[in-house]
């Protein structure tokens, strides 16, 4: 919201440093997002008038045109603007002045004709953001050629503040709203503005009808006519001020209304009498298939069920006397009865509408609107006729016979009443933790139009009708000292440091998550984060037949769906390196990957409106997954880095299983991770499909990449993936003896299974190691040779001769179980 | 029949003989000219029709476009079938069995690695919360409208909606599944566990990804992460959060730094507070990151809303507790001066090269 200086200096006196005022307002809550210093950059601004205008030969933008700026001789300059005439009178920058935003004039010639200034728009200027032409002067106005502009348009510098004001402050949204927080801060009285009072005569409802159908969506009807209109433009002030408020000066009419808008917060509508059937205006609900054309020109199909949750389409309506639809109530009116230069007599509606509701419709017909905002966020019902007090005040200024109907009519509906709770003694403090003195809150709040009193258990508080964001019980009290910690400012509030009895901590998970990084980390791995919105065909990379979880309203197309692996997203990012020349390296990611609850049921929770209903959500599913892109790095990289982090986690024994694996993975060189004991499957590990990497790496050469990639949650859980036990055993301080075995092993023995075997098959076994593996002469094809280290060792003795013997007979017999041959 | 067409189906049947004779995609490219391309015996007859009336041409056209086809499918089929077989022979032989990896024979050069830089900032912001008292806890990305706003105080049509731009998801209902919009949801898992088990008080904090539906520049990104903090406890008030929030910030960004509260408005929290913490560009003497005001704003605050706390059935008489958020791309943003926070996903080695 804009908020002119000087506009809330008509309501309160307020300090001359701006920086104060700014500071005050953030203080408030009433955050300065922007600051814009207008009417500075004015010097050597002057009025001129235009006396001859001349082509320019060779030239079709621009003209010659000579100026009288009060001197004996005219002022030459070139203009590229054409909406003025000989006659007008304009802005002219003189040579050596400096405008807004830093643009110094000089003298220049242009095409032999020298331009000794520059004829200016309003917005060249920083008066308005109207740059289509020169800025003429209205010729009613008294000017003088040759005066500075900024005393012939009566323009002081002034400062606009640019506020962000909080949903929960439905009566900041005014300029009043804002001085009158100001004027509890300053400790400054409240002015009000000049309002005008009905005439006496003839009763309003001799002329019009109001008609509320739909109390529960109406609170509040007033309808004034108003005779003598003179359709035409707002005096300089009022544009100016909306100007400056950012709202473009329209008429008369409009302008009074919007600025009764942006200083009081109450929006109104002015129809043009004659154009509404039986001077009648009725609020109901819109029935299914009515349509309406609004002020923009769009035809709106009205109570239409929308896509919004718990939208059922309800549009409340403005109809008239033969029940036509006129207006979206507190939204837009129609085009119908829209103001036009011949209004000589204005139907004027002051109302209040249900937030929920016009809410609503401005969502579903996406047409938001100065007026809906205000109706969003809750009016004052008690103050429409005091709008319409200072809206005829405002266009009696260029209607000297207009004259207000007596007693206008208005009609109540239903509005829930300003709530009442009682702050039990020293409750402030205990919620703030900061003494505030019951008188002081009181004090406070009485400023913002609160009511207090003092009652049996405490102070009685009753909110103003500005406050309908003020609740009941627990979270009333809550709304009502948060009142006086803004008022009393959060600068002055103490602060403590708490503690308390339970120690901080991560979960298991958590910490095991620190643990991977590190290990990856130390093995040279970088930490990436990709996308979780991709395309369709990224997801059909990894899983060819999953549901796709898609988002409805997505920033783009390639960002639609939930990625349901981290691979494809991985191998595009070390694509990307390679292309950019530093793809040696191994990338890897912790992150979610979803999978729809059609294809994996089971995560459900509370949901639909109220949350009464019960949702099924996609299954989140935590992966680490790693690209081994480095030079020389393959599966065989891959099953390295595993046992690293197996070891690094203490793992009991997850095994390198041979499976068929998923799209995406090389077929015959990837392999499941499989806990021995539990059977899960915590991961995959080998190298990606070689038909998937050649395209992304384009003219780059073939390379292959590892690709290990862990289910978290498998991973974090220990009965599905089992830990080493915490004890430790102490070694041996007798010597321990090595031998080594070769085995001939058939090819759909595991490796993993025959050192299994062999380290059960003595208790003098203390370590079991494949150092070798052979193919080739002297061993039949369908079998290898696994050479395993295996040492011995007992805790209490130097094992004997004999003790190895029978270790090695175990050992050999305990191959042979699994069909492997001593070679 | 007679004419140029006479022997059609037996040029076919030899173009197919001679077709199935080739058993590599290499020999069948080199080949296909002649099969089905301009040096094909097709291609001869389709010139000898040159001498036909028009109505026999049309026909004997027709005649020639359905065998041209089937030669052509009967190609394409084939070259798929080759190139399975040869896709299927390439891979047998890079077959290698994972199980027989012996460690010690991979090669491995030595390299220093580094983690990321958002991980890494979460994880210095919980060793601070850690060692104040609160705890670590997670949530789901994907929440039901209710998680995310309306036990939240923020019912459908609520004026502050438009705070969060929102990425639905397709599931059902329209505009009951979104991608969460900030951490807080969690809040709300934490109260319904706590009461379910009867475990309050709750310390915690909830550091997550977090998506909004706003294109990204420099400064945002649609996806983000966040860090919330929850305490719910007896007697806790407005002093205790402003405490916290100076604690924390004093010992993450530096004793010298100092904060400052102000009025907000967030609908799950009242009385509400943004917190902005000294310049760490200029250290409180002005410059224009912070606009001339010697403080950035980091995050959002407040007391528990009441309303929040019954939802989850919690006796806002007898518990109080506040919560705040903010976000750790933005703090490691400060951190280390990144000029585009849009660096963070492109992944780049040299800029992830950088932390540590
Ligand atoms: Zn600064």
């Amino acid at each position: 919201m804009r908020a002119p200086l000087s506009w809330l200096r008509e309501f309160v006196d307020l300090p001359d440093d701006v920086g104060v005022v700014r500071d005050a307002l953030d203080d408030l809550g009433l955050v300065v997002e922007g600051l814009d210093h207008v009417g500075e950059g004015l010097d050597h601004v002057v009025v001129v008038e235009v006396r001859e205008i001349h082509p320019i030969e060779g030239a079709d933008k621009i003209r010659r045109v000579l100026v009288d700026a009060g001197g004996d001789e005219p002022v030459e300059v070139v203009c590229g603007a054409w909406n003025f005439e000989v006659g007008d009178r304009v802005p002219l920058a003189r040579v050596g002045a400096v405008l807004p935003g830093g643009f110094e004039i000089a003298r220049r010639s242009m095409r032999g004709v020298t331009s000794n200034g520059m004829l200016c728009s309003s917005s060249e200027l920083g008066l308005s953001g109207d740059h289509r032409g020169l800025m003429v002067l209205d010729p009613e106005r008294a000017t003088t050629p040759g005066e500075e502009l900024r005393d012939a348009l009566g323009l002081a510098p002034d400062t606009v503040f640019d506020l962000s004001v909080g949903a929960n402050r439905p009566d900041a949204w005014s300029i009043r709203g804002v001085a009158r927080d100001l004027a509890i801060r300053f400790e400054r009285p409240l002015r009000d503005v000049t309002r005008r009072t009905p005439s006496a005569g003839e009763p309003t409802s001799v002329l019009a009808a109001a008609v509320i159908e739909a109390p529960e969506l109406c609170g509040r009807l007033t309808v004034s006519v108003l005779r003598g209109v003179r359709v035409g433009p707002s005096p300089a002030w009022i544009a100016r001020r909306l100007e400056l408020a950012g709202m473009r000066p329209i008429s008369n009419v409009v302008d009074a209304s919007n600025m009764v808008m942006l200083e009081l917060g109450q929006p109104t509508h002015p129809y043009d009498l004659d154009r509404v059937a039986g001077a009648t205006l009725r609020v109901r609900r819109a029935r299914p298939g009515e349509t309406l054309e609004t002020l923009d020109g769009v035809v709106r199909t009205l109570a239409q069920p929308g896509r919004g949750l718990g939208d059922t389409g309800e549009d409340v309506v403005i109809a008239d006397g033969e029940d036509r639809v006129i207006g979206l109530a507190g939204i837009m009116g129609g085009a119908d009865t829209e103001i036009n230069d011949a209004t000589t007599t204005v139907l004027l509606e002051a109302a209040h509408f249900d937030p929920m509701t016009i809410a609503r419709s401005v969502k579903r017909h996406g047409l938001r609107s100065e007026a809906s905002t205000r109706f969003e966020r809750g009016v004052d019902p008690e103050r429409a006729l005091e709008a319409v007090g200072r809206f005829v005040a405002l266009l009696a200024e260029s209607c000297p016979d207009l004259e207000w109907a007596a007693a206008p009519l208005d009609v109540r509906g239903e509005v829930t009443p300003p709530s009442r709770v009682v702050l039990r003694p020293g409750e402030v403090t205990r919620q703030l933790g900061t003494e505030i003195d019951d008188d002081v809150a009181r004090r406070l709040l009485e400023g913002l139009g609160f009511a207090t009193e003092t009652v049996e258990d405490g102070i009685a508080v009753t909110a103003p009708a500005s406050r309908p964001d003020v609740r009941t019980g627990a979270a009333g009290r809550a709304d009502v000292v948060e009142e006086v910690a803004r008022l009393y400012g959060y600068r002055r509030l103490a602060r403590r440091t708490p503690s308390w009895p339970t120690p901080g901590g991560m979960t298991e998970r958590q910490v095991l998550r620190r643990r991977v990084r590190d290990a990856l980390v130390g093995r040279g791995v970088l930490e990436a984060w990709t996308a979780t919105l991709v395309s369709e065909s990224h997801v059909r990379r990894t899983h060819p037949d999953a549901r796709l979880i898609r988002v409805t309203n997505p920033l783009a197309e390639d960002e639609a769906v939930l990625r349901t692996s981290l691979i494809p997203g991985l191998l595009d990012a070390w694509a990307r390196n390679v292309a950019r020349g530093t793809g040696d390296v191994r990338l890897a990611e912790l992150g979610v990957v979803f999978t729809h609850p059609d294809d994996a049921p089971g995560r459900t929770t509370r949901g639909g409106e109220g949350g009464l209903a019960t949702l099924a959500l996609p299954r989140e599913t935590e992966h680490l997954t790693v690209v081994l892109g480095q030079r020389g790095d393959d599966a065989r990289t891959a099953v390295a880095l595993w046992r690293v982090l197996a070891d690094r986690l203490r793992l009991e024994d997850v095994v390198v299983r041979a499976a068929v694996p998923p799209v995406g993975w090389h077929p015959t060189r990837s392999a499941d991770l499989v806990d021995r004991a539990s059977g899960a499957l915590v991961g995959r590990v080998g190298e990606a499909d070689p038909d998937v990497v050649t395209p992304l790496l384009g003219p780059a050469p073939a390379s292959r990449v590892g690709l290990l990639e862990i289910d978290v949650d498998v991973l974090s859980d220990p009965v599905r993936t089992r830990r080493r036990p915490d004890g430790v055993v102490v070694p041996s301080r007798f010597p321990s003896a090595s031998i080594d075995l070769a085995f001939v092993t058939p090819d759909g023995v595991p490796a993993a299974d025959v050192a299994h075997a062999l380290r059960g098959a003595s208790d003098v076994v203390e370590r079991v190691e494949l150092f070798d593996v052979y193919r080739g002469v002297g061993i039949a094809s369908g079998e290898r040779s696994l050479a395993y280290g295996v040492r011995l060792s007992a805790p209490d003795r130097t094992l004997s001769e004999g003790d190895v013997t029978r270790a090695r007979e175990a050992l050999i017999a305990a191959g042979e179980r699994l069909g492997a041959r001593l070679r | 029949m007679t004419g140029p067409l006479e022997n059609l189906d037996a040029v076919v049947e030899e173009l197919l003989d001679q077709l199935a004779a080739f058993t590599s995609v290499e020999e069948l490219d080199a080949h296909e000219p002649v099969l089905a391309g301009r040096r094909s015996p097709l291609a001869a007859l389709q010139k000898s029709l040159g001498g036909l009336d028009p109505e026999a041409r049309r026909d004997a056209g027709a005649r020639l476009q359905a065998a041209r086809t089937r030669v052509e499918a009967a190609v394409e089929g084939h070259r798929r079938r080759l190139a399975a077989a040869e896709r299927e022979r390439r891979l047998e032989a890079d077959r290698l069995d994972l199980g027989d990896v012996v460690a010690g024979a991979v090669p491995d050069t030595l390299r220093a690695g580094h983690p990321g830089l958002v991980a890494r900032t979460q994880a210095e912001l919980e060793d601070v919360f850690v060692a104040m008292g609160f705890r670590v806890a997670e949530g789901p990305e994907v929440e039901s409208d209710w998680y995310n706003f309306e036990a939240l105080n923020i019912p459908p049509a609520h004026p502050a909606r438009g705070m969060w731009d929102t990425f639905y998801v397709d599931l059902g209902e329209p505009e009951t599944v979104v991608l969460r919009t900030h951490t807080s949801p969690t809040q709300v898992h934490l109260m319904e566990a706590a009461v379910r088990d009867g475990s309050l008080p709750i310390h915690s904090v909830m550091p997550g990804r977090c998506y909004r539906r706003d294109t990204p520049d420099a400064r945002h990104l649609a996806a983000f992460h966040q860090v919330e903090g929850l305490v719910v406890d007896r007697g806790i008030t407005f002093a205790d959060l402003a405490g916290v929030i100076e604690t924390f910030t004093r010992a993450y960004f530096g004793t010298d730094v100092d904060t400052r509260l102000r009025p907000s408005y967030f609908p799950f929290t009242e009385p509400s507070a943004e917190f902005e913490i000294t310049c760490q560009i200029c250290r409180g003497a002005g410059c224009r990151t912070c606009s001339h005001t010697g403080w950035i704003e980091l995050g959002g605050c407040g007391m528990l809303d009441p309303a929040v706390l019954e939802a989850v059935g919690i006796d806002p008489d007898e518990w109080s507790g506040f919560a705040f958020g903010f976000g750790i791309d933005r703090c490691a943003q400060m951190r280390h001066e990144i000029a585009d926070m849009r660096a963070l996903t492109e992944n780049d080695a040299r800029f992830l090269e950088q932390f540590s």
